[in-house]
């Protein structure tokens, strides 16, 4: 059963807390750019993506490359949430000998399905397991998930034209466009404007969407699945730290836990 | 003596994996005609894939095929390959244990014509210090054939190293090979040759004479780099007592600088390294570079007769004045 949209949208303020929870109890750690893929991935794991927590080497599953491995809690939420590993484990997040790395070790948890935190590299990663499933005769989807400020990696684009030249259809590229990065806005820093004219050159569908908004979100990913001979990219427009007031729009939340304080006052506004 | 590029071993055992197994795929970056993967790519054309001037792409790509259940044998230019694509290697690859095969081709000064930027001289530094790595360097086509296969067999990243020059067959088909093991090529007791590369055949050269001078040299080809044979490496500096390290490459933190690590944390005994001394290559021909970079036989004699020096000096044989 998958579940409707009002349990999605009880999945996302769980997933919130947890992220924030995780990131305070570790004392460090990437709340903002977790905060604005939330709809993003519960999307996926809860309602779009073929897998199974009990099988994680499933090899018929779908697969879900984080590239911007920075959010790794986000993606550690949601797969404890999915059943993937117990929830309390969340809480141990960038601790010695724990599970959860600060950026994704895919032989250290289940459920990952790659090891990332040097940005750029997840899309071609992606193009391979595209390639894989071509000659495999299987048909499972590759979803990844860029940073805006990661298209800044040469790779991307190098990643852009293989799966475009390959015809890759099976691979759904999702950017997580919050318009922030360490060094402050990305248009400041190294302009992507326009974004979509760029992927559209590159021939890819371009789906531009509010990625906050769960219904918006599920129809892309239906609309990547129908289109043939060419890969898909989402442009999701987020926004960074989304759901906790006093983190949204800021940078400064990039890369910094939330302390004793700012939790609680998080943990009010993302109250049911 | 018949004479042939390591990467003809490379581009035949590729058609014998296409043959023998369906998981093995090949990748290149616009060099498959000099790397030798056209030949598979001909072959099995829905298994080849040409990634473009794009040498970190191509890597990731093959690390996705990896984690699809396929064999990527990953190919290109030394330089490219192991310099330009090392962090995709280390992250995407080494740090997920992934199946991926990396293909550097062009190792060595004796790329030639082309100059140092072509000139691959570092890939053993670059690679040996990655966790989860394995590597090795074939010494002539026929080795290469054997390690090509090999690899394929072996699960985890395994990085070939290639040469670009034809190079005398001194291995047979016959001869035992296993990965990880070095192989005895000379017998000796004054001294030990460990090379590792087509340049293991001026080592050859060297003992036969040292040997009518009367020098019993050891020569062993350490095909593998890593795992390291840590076994004959301390056999022969117990058995020899001085050792000479020959390899076409830096020789800081290349072959020499990983067999001086084991000696100094076992059984030290006087090293000699013959190889590139922290400089870069330049355009010329083979034989010329050869010369001019002190990778001869004479530099592998001169290096032997320097070891054994040491050695009876460090012994009290031999006092200088």
């Amino acid at each position: 059963m998958r579940p409707d949209l009002q349990e999605l949208k009880f999945l996302c303020k769980e997933v919130r807390r947890d992220i924030v929870r995780m990131t305070h109890a570790a004392g460090s750690g990437h709340p903002g750019g977790s905060l604005s893929a939330v709809e993003l991935l519960v999307g996926l794991y809860f309602a779009r993506m073929r897998h199974d927590a009990q099988r994680p080497e499933w090899a018929e599953r779908d697969r879900f490359i984080l590239s911007k491995g920075h959010a790794a809690p986000v993606l550690y939420s949601v797969l404890a949430r999915a059943g993937y590993f117990p929830v309390e484990e969340l809480l141990t997040l960038r601790q010695l000998g724990s599970r959860l790395q600060g950026h994704p070790h895919m032989l250290a948890l289940p459920g990952l399905d790659n090891s990332s935190g040097s940005l750029g590299q997840g899309l071609s990663q992606a193009n391979g397991l595209a390639l894989a499933a071509r000659l495999n005769q299987m048909d499972y989807r590759v979803y990844c998930l860029l940073g805006d400020g990661e298209l800044q990696e040469g790779q991307v684009w190098e990643a852009a034209m293989t799966a475009a030249h390959y015809k890759l259809d099976n691979v759904c590229a999702i950017v997580d466009y919050n318009g922030l990065q360490i060094d402050g806005s990305v248009e400041d820093v190294i302009g992507l404007a326009p974004l979509d004219k760029k992927w559209a050159a590159f021939n890819w569908h371009v789906i531009n969407i509010d990625g906050h908004d769960l219904e918006q979100v599920l129809a892309a990913y239906d609309e990547a699945a129908t289109v043939r001979d060419k890969p898909t990219v989402i442009l999701a427009k987020t926004v960074k730290g989304k759901g906790i007031s006093f983190m949204e729009d800021v940078a400064g939340w990039h890369g910094k836990a939330p302390n004793d304080d700012e939790l609680a006052k998080a943990l009010a506004e993302l109250a049911n | 003596m018949i004479k042939k590029p390591t990467r003809d071993g490379y581009g035949n055992a590729l058609l014998m994996l296409g043959e023998s197994n369906p998981d093995v795929v090949v990748l290149d970056a616009d060099l498959a005609m000099s790397t030798r993967t056209n030949w598979f790519w001909e072959k099995y054309p829905d298994r080849f894939f040409d990634i473009g001037i794009a040498e970190q792409d191509m890597l990731g790509t093959a690390a996705g095929l990896a984690m699809g259940g396929k064999i990527p044998f990953a190919t290109t230019y030394g330089v490219f390959i192991a310099g330009r694509a090392w962090d995709q290697i280390r992250t995407t690859i080494c740090y997920a244990n992934l199946n991926v095969k990396i293909v550097g081709a062009h190792g060595g000064i004796s790329v030639g014509p082309d100059g140092a930027t072509h000139q691959a001289l570092e890939e053993i530094a670059l690679m040996r210090v990655l966790p989860n790595m394995q590597m090795i360097v074939p010494c002539d086509a026929v080795e290469t054939q054997k390690a090509t296969l090999a690899a394929a067999a072996i699960p985890g990243p395994v990085y070939i190293r290639l040469t670009r020059e034809p190079t005398p067959i001194f291995t047979s088909e016959e001869d035992e090979w296993h990965f990880g093991r070095a192989n005895l090529l000379r017998s000796g007791s004054d001294v030990t040759i460990i090379g590792c590369g087509p340049i293991l055949y001026e080592a050859l050269l060297a003992a036969d004479q040292l040997a009518q001078q009367g020098v019993s040299c050891r020569v062993i080809n350490m095909h593998t780099i890593k795992p390291l044979d840590e076994a004959a490496i301390l056999a022969a500096a117990r058995e020899t007592g001085a050792i000479v390290t020959v390899e076409e490459h830096q020789v800081n933190a290349g072959l020499g600088g990983a067999i001086a690590e084991v000696l100094v944390k076992n059984y030290p005994v006087p090293v000699e390294m013959v190889g590139i001394k922290d400089t870069f290559g330049e355009s010329g021909n083979p034989d010329d570079l050869a010369v001019k970079y002190g990778l001869t036989k004479k530099n592998i004699m001169a290096a032997a007769l320097r070891a054994l020096e040491r050695k009876w000096v460090r012994r009290g044989d031999l006092y200088r004045d």
